[in-house]
């Protein structure tokens, strides 16, 4: 009987994503070894490197993942308020007894090992909201429900920022692409807030009164070429006035709120100050070396960016430049390869699920890593300000690799049973 | 439930698009922007210059003058420093423990990451001590470096010193020289800088972040290796130089010996003298202030930038133009009545005695100022030609001789002295209707003339070789295979037949060989030493003592110059000298009296300087200074001179 439901389960599994998943971890671990790589000690396997224990933690998330896939589907869906409460609270366990390490007041110290629950929130966060839309579901989507949602969202959202930990606060804005795809908004609002972005960027690079005239010739010109009725005009009108409410906040915003690092760091991505030495200094030694792997990189363990450290933070933030200087463009097409095939692949997971529950459990999942993955390599390579977050399964951390595996796994033990979910 | 399914494809649209952009960007980091793999060596790696060693110079006899000395300075890199036995540390390299801490945070301070000096110059011996012990201070290691060194401290002048190069010299260099290279300043190290100084090596050395190096770049593929300067081979006689300079302590004065057969310099005096190795090391500065302001002026190169009126010697010049001029042969007799009227005969330039009716070779020996008034009125005014003009062609005679002339010694700042042109008392008298009576102090090498000690010695190389010379030089051999510049090894003409020599010698050779000859005091048995007495008037005070010989008489392997500031009589001072010199480098004996050789030994005839003069001697003007007094001096003597003319 045991081992009969045990062959269901791994017939049912889906071994294309954990054979990514399994990649991921093994390209991670290899790229760590070459981060903290010194040519001087010859050992091997030496349990004091972040070598050494990210085998250990993937060791360990490879167990874990297996308990997961033991586990019932439905045991998931029944803990999540409990699980989503446990790590509120750890959220505020870690602001009182918390290790402040970098000004960040992330980490519960454990013995050696250090718990970061911010990571640990993200499938806690996911399970509730799962939970909480699924059992909407079949009404039609409500701003009562959105603002419920977003509040689910928002609560540890605003327990980390508390640590402050802007980063891992910002992976949980990602989860608007849940609400997107259970319709709780309209594709115009993803189109819009592209273009917000584009404003708050143009905003910050020019000059406000100067894009204000340049919106309102857009403007006018709109108008023109359409069908120049009265409604038109007053779309234009709004158009035009939204936007330049809009550039003046964004104007106030980064004069007034941003903290002064925040600020210099967006000017450096935005090419309006140039300091290499200091908040340019991690993004310029990163831009080094990834682009100094050219085509083929320099070989493993041979990326002299990497091995005598100019790029600091190497194999947890920056591990990508790891990648990037030794395997060169090649071996990082193929990482951005593998993750996009991961991505497609859980929207894919997500879509094929007959229970709400796992689909929108399935889109939180997806949209955590596709932020990570975004967000991490983005800012490697420039297309994105430096903020902190690790790139999943790949970054060294313990807490990080077992939160993104349950993650994952969580979604994989649902779909492993997705013909037994309903509703 | 599933009315958003399309929705799925935007979500997927959109992670296309951005792994689209992302690899779009890697494509302009990774393949098409080239800067980054530069910026990524310029992080990593540093050119370490490889300093070589510089040629070490030996003498004739493969004994070291100059060679280089390794110094051992004690770095640290503060950051790299752990927790040590200090009072270990502290009595193995023998400072205070207040002194350790300071030199710490000196260090420190400067950078925790780079190494800096932590103590420098360290002797050998206390290296050898700490170097046993060193490895149980981290962040300590010691570097040694080397510098030159003098063993006998001889010939200062001359070998020269180096020093760091300034703006100009890197300017000049067109960027061969880097700030903190050392170059050759004065001597041979400057005048065989490009041989001596090697070349630099470069090692490319990995550096991690804080600048730290992490071990060679390739495995040293472009890497290359410092190749040492040339060895040089100088021509000096290490003994025969701590000789002379020692006879010339506590004199002015200058000794200069060549071997007429080849032009090489054995010996070359400039007194006072120095020791070169105050120009290394720690208190370099002072010591090079310290000479700069030493009123006797030990960083002049006498030999080769004084230049002094050769008084009687240059009778013997006058006598080897006049014979090949034809005015006068072998057997020219003049009669000396104790002086020699002209000027018709209103003028009269005075003997040294009543010498009576003589010949060439007891013109010479006798030092005749008469026989040589006829010689220099029959050259000028016997030649059936405007004086004007005899003239010049005498001046032409003087300088194949290499007089009033450079004569290329491989040595910087030669001077060439001073032989007045025609055109230079045309000008005096206003006419070019002057003639022998206008210049009559040049006949007996007074008046004008300006001659250094090295044209003197050369002079009497010519007179050794009987017509010809080699350039004087001081370098003889080059690198392994010991090559000779080409320049060294021409054979110089002077324009005089070999037959004319012979009266003159025989003249020298009784000078020195019969009794009442002016150098009989100095001769050597069992050596025909030929030479010649001179004595300079100086109106400044004592006058000066010359003395210049050869021998042997037959085959000679020595020519010797000997000039003594303010030291009266030649054959007093400079004949025993030169007679010492010469007998040291032909039997490395002296036979001399030894009250003699005491006398000399123990004189001390360097003018007395006031204490307060010798603030007052201004240091930048140094050069300018001296060679303006020379001036001044020999326009006195014309004065002197023409007063006596005028008796």
């Amino acid at each position: 009987m045991n081992s009969m439901r045990k062959r269901r389960l791994f017939g049912h599994v889906d071994w294309l994503t954990i054979i990514l998943w399994f990649s991921l971890c093994i390209i991670g671990w290899f790229n760590i070894r070459a981060a903290v790589y010194d040519p001087n000690s010859s050992g091997l396997f030496d349990l004091n490197t972040n070598y050494g224990k990210q085998g250990l933690y993937i060791l360990s998330a490879t167990i874990l993942a297996f308990i997961i896939l033991l586990i019932d589907a439905r045991f998931f869906i029944t803990i999540s308020p409990i699980v989503y409460i446990v790590t509120l609270l750890l959220l505020v366990l870690v602001l009182i007894v918390g290790r402040n390490v970098g000004g960040n007041q992330a980490w519960i110290p454990l013995g050696t090992f250090r718990l970061q629950p911010s990571e640990f929130a993200k499938f806690g966060t996911s399970l509730v909201l799962a939970l909480f839309l699924s059992n909407q579901s079949g009404k039609a989507p409500s701003l009562k429900n959105l603002l419920i949602g977003s509040s689910i969202v928002f609560l540890p959202i605003v327990l980390i920022m508390l640590q402050p930990d802007t980063g891992s606060a910002l992976a949980f804005f990602s989860l608007i692409l849940v609400f997107y795809r259970e319709g709780y908004f309209g594709t115009w609002v993803l189109v819009f807030g592209g273009l917000a972005i584009a404003l708050f960027v143009l905003a910050l690079l020019f000059n406000q009164w100067l894009l204000i005239g340049g919106i309102a010739i857009l403007s006018g010109l709109i108008f023109y070429f359409t069908n120049r009725r009265q409604k038109a005009l007053f779309q234009c009108i709004a158009l035009f006035l939204a936007s330049s409410a809009f550039i003046l906040c964004v104007d106030f915003t980064y004069e007034n709120i941003l903290q002064t690092h925040q600020r210099n760091r967006i000017d450096v991505i935005l090419g309006k100050i140039d300091d290499p030495r200091g908040d340019g200094y991690n993004l310029n030694q990163s831009k080094i070396a990834i682009g100094s792997g050219q085509l083929l990189g320099k070989g493993y363990l041979q990326g002299t960016q990497t091995k005598y450290n100019f790029v600091p933070e190497q194999s947890t933030d920056f591990i990508f430049c790891t990648i990037g200087e030794e395997w060169g463009f090649v071996g990082s097409v193929i990482l951005v390869g593998l993750f996009v095939t991961l991505l497609l692949r859980t929207i894919h997971i997500a879509e094929r699920q007959k229970s709400d529950f796992a689909r929108i459990y399935g889109y939180a999942t997806t949209s955590i890593l596709f932020f990570h993955f975004f967000i991490n390599i983005g800012m490697t390579i420039g297309l994105v300000p430096v903020i902190g977050i690790p790139l999943p399964f790949i970054s060294y951390g313990g807490s990080s690799l077992w939160s993104f595996t349950i993650l994952l796994f969580i979604l994989l033990r649902l779909d492993a049973s997705r013909k037994g979910l309903s509703g | 439930m599933n009315s958003f399914f399309a929705r799925k494809y935007v979500l997927q649209g959109i992670f296309i698009f951005i792994a689209i952009s992302i690899i779009a960007r890697l494509f302009y980091l990774q393949i098409i922007d080239d800067s980054y793999i530069l910026s990524a060596n310029n992080n990593v790696l540093r050119k370490m210059v490889v300093y070589p060693a510089r040629g070490v110079i030996l003498d004739r006899n493969g004994k070291i003058l100059v060679q280089n000395e390794p110094v051992y300075d004690l770095m640290v890199t503060p950051r790299e420093v752990v927790e040590l036995d200090t009072s270990l540390f502290c009595q193995l390299v023998d400072i205070e423990k207040d002194d350790f801490i300071k030199k710490l945070e000196r260090a420190r301070s400067y950078s925790p990451y780079r190494s800096s000096i932590f103590e420098k110059q360290l002797s050998s011996k206390t290296y050898a001590r700490l170097q046993e012990h060193l490895y149980k201070f981290r962040g300590f290691y010691v570097q040694n470096r080397t510098v030159r060194s003098y063993p006998d401290s001889i010939a200062a002048q001359f070998l020269g010193y180096i020093q760091e190069v300034n703006e100009k010299d890197i300017e000049n260099s067109k960027g061969f020289y880097r700030p903190g290279d050392y170059i050759g300043a004065t001597g041979v190290e400057r005048s065989y800088e490009d041989l001596l100084r090697g070349q630099r090596g470069v090692r490319n050395v990995m550096v991690d972040a804080l600048n730290r190096p992490k071990g060679s770049f390739m495995d040293g593929k472009y890497d290359t290796l410092a190749v040492a300067g040339e060895g040089l081979v100088s021509s000096l006689d290490k003994d025969l130089q701590q000789f002379a300079e020692k006879l010339m302590e506590n004199k002015m004065g200058s000794v200069v010996a060549i071997e007429p057969s080849t032009g090489e310099i054995l010996s070359l005096v400039s007194s006072p003298t120095y020791d070169p190795n105050l120009m290394v090391g720690r208190e370099r500065g002072n010591n090079y202030m310290d000479l700069l302001n030493n009123p006797h002026k030990p960083m002049f190169i006498r030999p080769l930038q004084a230049a002094y009126p050769p008084g009687s010697v240059f009778k013997v010049v006058s006598a080897l133009i006049a014979q090949q001029a034809g005015v006068i042969n072998g057997d020219t007799r003049f009669n000396c009545p104790g002086g020699y009227r002209y000027g018709g005969g209103r003028a009269i330039m005075r003997c040294t005695s009543v010498c009576g009716n003589i010949n060439l070779v007891q013109s010479i020996q006798r030092s005749c100022n008469t026989y040589y008034g006829h010689v220099y009125s029959r050259m000028i005014d016997g030649r059936g030609m405007p004086g004007y003009k005899a003239y010049d062609l005498w001046k032409t005679a003087l300088n194949d001789f290499g007089l009033g002339v450079t004569l290329g010694v491989d040595l910087p700042g030669e001077k060439g002295g001073f032989v007045p042109d025609a055109d230079y008392y045309t000008k005096r008298y206003r006419s070019n209707k002057w003639g022998a009576s206008f210049t009559m102090s040049l006949s007996i090498g007074q008046g004008e003339l300006g001659i250094t000690p090295l044209q003197m010695a050369n002079l009497m190389a010519i007179v050794a070789n009987r017509g010809f010379y080699y350039r004087p030089h001081i370098i003889k051999g080059i690198g392994t295979e010991n090559i000779t510049k080409k320049e060294f090894t021409e054979k110089v003409h002077v324009g005089v037949d070999e037959k004319h020599f012979e009266p003159v010698i025989e003249g020298m050779s009784r000078t020195v060989n019969q009794p009442g000859g002016t150098g009989y005091m100095v001769r050597i048995p069992g050596i025909e030493m030929c030479g010649k007495t001179g004595t300079v008037q100086n109106p400044h005070g004592e006058n000066h003592a010359v003395f210049f010989a050869f021998a042997p008489r037959e085959n000679p392997k020595i020519a010797v110059a000997v000039f003594v500031e303010n030291a009266g009589y030649g054959g007093t001072w400079a004949g025993p000298i030169a007679s010492m010199m010469v007998e040291k480098y032909l039997r490395d004996t002296i036979s001399l009296p030894q009250y003699i050789q005491d006398r000399i030994y123990n004189a001390d005839l360097l003018p007395k300087v006031k204490k307060e003069e010798q603030k007052t001697v201004p240091q930048s003007t140094y050069i300018e200074h001296q060679s303006l007094d020379l001036e001044s001096i020999n326009q006195s003597y014309a004065a002197i001179l023409n007063r006596r003319g005028n008796e």
